[in-house]
């Protein structure tokens, strides 16, 4: 069970319709890879965010995979075409199970 | 390529028909969320006459994308440690039932803080960092127990501690009764160490801006600490640093936390008085 997980979106608050916007997401997370070991030499099992979504009113805008190799913190950054008002819904998936989830409302104007 | 990140100096540029700014590096300014302005490069302080002129941030050593991600709070990961620093400032800790919020109110009226540290502790006798200072706090107000040397709870309050004070002044005393220590930290900065006989002075007083394998040398300044290091993904209090270059000279080091390391806070920490303070920040 991974602790100190926050999800973290920084999204424009309004565009112009048909406008492109830059996103950036981070979610504060440890990533263990289940490579390493522990002091008494037992391997730590392995702990990440295996998948991550970012839908637009239903959406789907993008959908990563994410494997042990990927570090601490996960971040992204990506582009949407913004047609119209509306959410954006991301989603981050734990391997233990926990997901976690952030909305971000965009207005026209 | 830094001019990517300003839109009036990329106009400004177009304009003049640069087309190649590859080496800008060490010319770029390093303005924080377009508004906090850190001074990167500076007149050396008095004492420093003969051994340098000018005082350089490390920021300035590193390349475009890492001086990038601290261009803004979200891009600058040392951020989640600041703001973890926060939280446990409003928690209540140990047996008294406060939190440093209950006398502090709140971070910004401890803004001076990070600045002024190494500091002299007149009640104490003794020159104090601000884990030092913490801690007394710890143990004595609050009615909890030590964090060790560098711990996460020291290093994410010390980046709390540190993001107040982003655009002030390094200003340090190494007058009066910091004297003493001051001279010692002196001294060690200035002593060659280990098989590799390598003194701090070798690599950051004169042989700054070169490179040392793949690693840009900076001058060694400490206004930036604590610093999210992107080899090993955390927060690197000032100490742990000095263990590492003192490591690298292959010389048995001292700890943090130890005497030695605290003088050597006090005197580096004086090298870059007049620079900004920047912590948290992004290094290698």
């Amino acid at each position: 069970m991974a602790s100190g997980v926050k999800p973290r979106v920084k999204v424009p608050k309004s565009a112009a319709a048909g406008d492109v916007i830059t996103i950036k997401t981070l979610i504060s997370h440890p990533m263990e890879s289940g490579q390493r070991k522990d002091g008494d030499g037992n391997i730590i099992p392995r702990s990440i965010i295996n998948r991550f979504t970012c839908e637009f009113n239903g959406e789907l805008v993008i959908d990563v995979t994410l494997e042990a190799a990927i570090s601490t913190n996960p971040y992204f950054e990506f582009e949407s075409m913004v047609p119209e008002a509306g959410d954006f819904k991301f989603t981050w998936y734990d391997d233990d199970g926990s997901v976690y989830e952030e909305t971000k409302a965009i207005a026209i104007g | 390529m830094k001019f990517k990140y300003t839109h009036s100096a990329a106009a400004v540029l177009l304009a003049i028909g640069l087309a190649s700014p590859a080496m800008a590096d060490e010319e770029a300014e390093l303005v924080i969320n377009d508004e906090i302005e850190i001074v990167t490069k500076t007149t050396a302080p008095a004492h420093l006459d003969g051994h340098l002129d000018e005082i350089l941030s490390g920021w300035r050593f590193r390349s475009d994308d890492t001086q990038a991600m601290q261009m803004d709070d979200f891009d600058n990961p040392a951020m989640l440690g600041a703001e973890a620093g926060m939280e446990l400032f409003e928690t209540a800790w140990g047996s008294e039932g406060k939190s440093c919020a209950d006398c502090h109110t709140d971070l910004e009226s401890l803004s001076h803080v990070r600045p002024t540290y190494p500091k002299w502790n007149e009640g104490a006798g003794e020159v104090r960092t601000m884990q030092m200072q913490i801690n007394d706090c710890l143990t004595g107000r609050m009615g909890a127990e030590a964090e060790k040397y560098d711990s996460n709870n020291m290093l994410n309050l010390e980046a709390a501690l540190s993001s107040v004070a982003r655009g002030l002044p390094v200003n340090v005393a190494i007058d009066g009764p910091a004297a003493e220590t001051w001279e010692k930290g002196k001294e060690i900065y200035y002593t060659r160490f280990g098989q590799l006989e390598l003194s701090c002075a070798n690599c950051h007083e004169q042989n700054y801006g070169n490179m040392i394998r793949a690693d840009h040398l900076s001058q060694g300044q400490i206004n930036g600490f604590p610093a999210y290091r992107l080899k090993n993904a955390k927060l690197n209090g000032v100490q742990g640093r000095f263990k590492g270059c003192v490591r690298d000279t292959r010389a048995e080091t001292f700890s943090p936390g130890s005497p030695e390391f605290i003088a050597l806070e006090l005197y580096v920490a004086s090298r870059g008085n007049g620079l900004s303070i920047e912590g948290p920040s992004v290094r290698n």
